[in-house]
């Protein structure tokens, strides 16, 4: 029988939901790093008992959580325990410093500010940790102010891949509502060397040579909020994701718009079709059908919740424009949660499971596809990120 | 000796149940950076959290407080109070109280 590991990360502390391959029964370890902001947690796909946490503070600052034991015990890998007498660990693993050495990057240490200036970059969190497919000792870190870290020590020190905010467009980039944070890691299961990101507010950017050149990927977006709607960069990308048969094909949910690409980012066509609104957050694909996709419809960029009180996950089965709701097992009267740009997944299972956390620290669960759904929980903290592991 | 508190936070995080004892070299001399590195030392977890890595600025929720004084925006390197480098009170880091 196989199992199923939910981690859960929330504004007071993470939790670990675990359930056998029915998904119907659900025990709740919890809450880990108690107080904390748990901004995302994260299984190795090459290990699935090594987990990564970003834990954060505003006025304790950053800290990097290791597990190697699908979350049982936890330690900090750069500054925890000594393995031999006398030994000092160096505490490196919290560090995440910008690289602007001319020899790596390039000597950039400014972007647009809210008041159209130029701002020095300012470490504030990592928002995202995206481990390799294949070696659970690099992770790859996604921090506010936007940049992209990697660390290939399992997690013990951390460099930044300078190559993102040198490419050249970098000044331009400016801060959304929630910090100019770089959100979304996306690795290529086909060709190592590529894998995508995507930056609240400057927009989407790919990279072929394995992180050391970058561009934009945005052709295609129409941005209102910009004072040019197609300029190459400026555009507020909230999330895109990806099915692994298909890399090339990328599905988006900008501050507005359901987008798609099929050419790997290069142009992008709006595929909101009769959504009822196409604001959002969260966008995922199904595990087996590449062209069934998941959206959560929030009213507007004014009113973050959910159009007339009703909580409903939208699914198209046909790559975008065509979307039905799907309501069963969700709040259809009063309910005015969000849901946030990392709070929902998919895992492996047959049939696919879904998953989505809400500001209201409900983690709702479906074993059918999105079918019908029922809370995991139903009172955590707010809900920041949700990821799934399928265990053997 | 020096006695140093921690927000709860910072204990959980060093896995430390109450005030932390240092032998911070100075004599009498001892400074807020002396106790700082010689607590970042013996805690490696806690770097970052209290002073920023790199500036080695405090973070700016953050206090230090002594025998009843803010100690906050002193110079890092002002002896700290002979009732502190005496062990007698504990040098405190404190968490303002923000919201949250």
């Amino acid at each position: 029988m196989s199992a199923v590991r939910v981690l859960v990360g929330t504004r007071k502390g993470a939790f670990v939901l675990t359930s056998d391959g029915k998904r119907g029964r659900w025990a709740v370890s919890g809450p880990h790093f108690a107080g904390w902001e748990i901004y995302h947690m994260k299984g190795s796909p090459a290990d699935p008992d090594r987990l990564y946490a970003s834990q954060t503070s505003g006025w304790f600052g950053q800290v990097i959580q290791r597990s190697c034991d699908g979350g049982k015990t936890w330690e900090t890998p750069g500054g925890g325990v000594t393995t031999q007498p006398g030994q000092m660990p160096k505490g490196e693993s919290n560090q995440f410093v910008y690289d602007v050495s001319p020899q790596t990057g390039k000597p950039l240490t400014t972007h647009q500010w809210y008041d159209g200036t130029q701002h020095p970059w300012e470490f504030k969190r990592v928002w995202h940790l995206e481990p390799s497919l294949t070696d659970p000792d690099t992770v790859y870190a996604g921090v506010e102010d936007a940049g992209l870290f990697r660390t290939s020590d399992g997690g013990t020190t951390w460099q930044e891949l300078a190559g993102l905010r040198g490419h050249g467009t970098g000044p331009k980039w400016q801060p959304g509502a929630g910090g100019m944070c770089l959100h979304t890691i996306l690795l290529d299961p086909r060709n190592p060397k590529r894998m995508y990101v995507a930056i609240s507010a400057a927009g989407a950017f790919r990279t072929n040579d394995g992180g050391k050149t970058w561009r934009p990927i945005n052709r295609g977006l129409h941005s209102q909020y910009i004072p040019e709607p197609t300029a190459e960069v400026g555009h507020c990308v909230h999330r895109i994701a990806l099915h692994p048969s298909r890399p090339n094909v990328l599905f988006m949910q900008k501050h507005w718009d359901v987008m798609r690409s099929d050419d790997g980012g290069d142009s992008w066509r709006e595929v909101s079709g009769n959504l009822p609104t196409d604001f959002g957050f969260v966008i995922d694909v199904h595990a087996h059908e590449p062209e069934t996709v998941y959206v959560v419809p929030i009213k507007s960029d004014a009113e973050h919740y959910p159009p007339d009180g009703k909580l409903r996950v939208y699914r198209s089965r046909k790559g975008g424009n065509e979307w039905e709701a799907l309501t069963k097992g969700l709040p259809q009267r009063d309910c005015y949660v969000n849901v946030l740009r990392d709070a929902m997944c998919v895992d492996s299972l047959e049939p696919c499971g879904v998953y989505f956390g809400t500001t209201g620290g409900q983690v709702y669960a479906s074993a059918d596809g999105g079918d019908s759904w029922a809370p995991i929980v139903r009172d955590l903290p707010a809900v920041l990120s949700v990821e799934v592991q399928a265990l053997p | 000796m020096i006695r140093v508190v921690l927000p709860p936070h910072l204990r959980t995080l060093a896995r430390v149940p109450g005030e932390v004892t240092l032998d911070v070299a100075g004599g009498k001399q001892v400074t807020r950076a002396a106790v700082l590195d010689a607590l970042e030392a013996r805690y490696p977890m806690l770097r970052g959290t209290i002073r920023d890595h790199v500036t080695a600025q405090r973070r700016p929720f953050l206090r230090f407080f002594a025998c009843a004084q803010d100690l906050t925006h002193q110079p890092a390197d002002t002896p700290l109070p002979a009732a502190v480098a005496e062990g007698a009170e504990p040098f405190l880091v404190i968490g303002a109280i923000a919201g949250g």
